[in-house]
């Protein structure tokens, strides 16, 4: 049988606060990357853990002030049933339904996807291209970091090891526009191959603005493609536009062959990608 | 080590047992219930589906800390109410009706995706009933038969 470390099972954040203080303690939510670490051996095994479904702080979806607000413990099952959710941030119900599949979908987290990091988690892109920010807490306090800002490198987030995932915002501006698209090897259970969202604000005449094009799966880390949001940053969605910033990305992106697929595949599967999201919003 | 209880297939259950062993080994070695299977043991096959509170989850990512005081079903108690009179719950039948068992391994998860999808008032639409196991690989079948077989209990012959 796998590895068996000792677990607390806290009823209060102050209390989980506490034994993340005492020393190394790896928080779990659904299990759902974190099971599979340890049954798979995929690295050392955690000298304790700390079961976080008892804490109901961390539950909840709401309105606040004109963002939405998702707490750490919300599974992709509660994100595709949540009325808020399909009104307000419906590309985030669309990623959630593309994450393995009902198992997974019933146990994983938002928390979850956010802490573990992976180059290839499905929600991350539409966290960075929505200017959302996470709420991170401890024994020191709690603060709010841009999502920009919490993927630093491989797998490593702007999380302190005595800190928790608390929340999620995601700022909701009138007009904004938001799409995704993912690409794996087959509709359920596939780890993406390019994951995509992107987002805008269109007032008419001057063009679009606040325009974010975020990626998965093609770098260390999710990423944003700065140099492909600044072609389309004033635009409209044209053909000759179009061309531009998917041939733009496809020059930005540095990707990296790997047992899921190819540079050369994910750097022409990302520039066709963003090339159809913006005919079908230039609607030609 | 600390006592977990909770219910399976309608039974209190107590387990003196690590609370991070997996279900699916309380399950198979702590309570002798050898019908939920081990596939690959990465969430990745379903073999080890059960329902968790009414959901389907895979056993193998489920430390049984998380299991406390909640209920547990399992493929052996897949219709309590069969069982009592010493039948098969309409979903075994319509599987052995239309041949939608071949080796058999993927057959327990199967069972309980689709009670859980049952359950919730699924119908017999063919696509929904593919998104209901798409979490539950089988390499004998090719699916066809057991999506028939969900689709007939979904929408009794008349």
């Amino acid at each position: 049988m796998p590895a068996e470390p000792p677990i607390d099972t806290p009823r209060h954040l102050f209390e989980a606060y506490e034994r993340l203080a005492a020393g190394p303690t790896r928080p779990i939510a659904g299990g759902t990357d974190v099971m599979v670490a340890i049954t798979g051996e995929l690295g050392p095994i955690p000298d304790r853990m700390l079961d976080l479904s008892r804490i109901d702080a961390l539950r909840g979806i709401s309105l606040e002030e004109g963002s939405l607000v998702l707490g750490a413990r919300t599974t992709y099952t509660e994100i595709r049933r949540s009325a808020l959710c399909r009104e307000h941030l419906p590309a985030l119900v669309e990623a959630a339904a593309t994450i393995g599949a009902a198992q997974i979908q019933n146990r994983g987290t938002l928390g979850g996807n956010i802490a573990n990091a992976s180059p290839a988690g499905d929600t991350l892109p539409i966290l960075l291209a929505a200017d959302a920010t996470i709420l991170v807490g401890g024994q020191r306090g709690e603060r709010e970091v841009a999502a920009s800002d919490f993927f630093v490198s491989y797998r490593r987030t702007a999380l302190a090891p005595d800190e928790l995932i608390l929340h999620v915002r995601v700022p909701l501006p009138r007009g904004r526009e938001l799409r995704f698209r993912k690409v794996g090897t087959r509709r359920a259970q596939a780890i993406s191959k390019v994951v995509m969202a992107l987002a805008w604000e269109d007032f008419g005449s001057t063009g679009w603005t606040n325009v974010r094009v975020a990626l998965g799966s093609v770098a260390a880390t999710p990423i944003r493609a700065h140099a492909t949001e600044a072609v389309l940053e004033g635009a409209h969605p044209t053909p000759e536009v179009a061309d531009r910033a998917a041939e733009t990305l496809a020059g930005e992106l540095r990707p990296i062959d790997d047992v899921r697929s190819t540079a050369d595949y994910r750097r022409a599967v990302s520039a066709r990608i963003l090339h159809r999201l913006l005919r079908d919003a230039g609607g030609w | 080590m600390s006592a977990y209880r909770f219910l399976v297939n309608g039974a209190p259950a107590q387990v003196d047992v690590p609370g991070m062993r997996r279900l699916l080994d309380v399950l198979r070695e702590d309570l002798g219930l050898t019908g939920t299977k081990e596939g690959c043991g990465e969430g990745e096959c379903g073999a080890c589906s059960v329902l968790l509170d009414g959901q389907v989850v895979d056993a193998c990512l489920v430390p049984v800390c998380q299991v406390e005081g909640r209920i547990v079903r399992t493929v052996e108690g897949l219709s309590l109410a069969a069982r009592e009179r010493g039948a098969l719950d309409t979903l075994q039948e319509a599987f052995l009706d239309h041949g939608a068992a071949q080796c058999g391994i993927c057959t327990p998860g199967m069972l309980m995706a689709a009670r859980a999808y049952l359950d919730a008032g699924g119908g017999p639409d063919d696509e929904a009933i593919r998104e209901a196991i798409a979490g539950n690989l089988c390499r004998c079948t090719g699916y066809t038969k057991i999506v028939d077989a969900i689709a007939a209990v979904a929408s009794p012959a008349e």
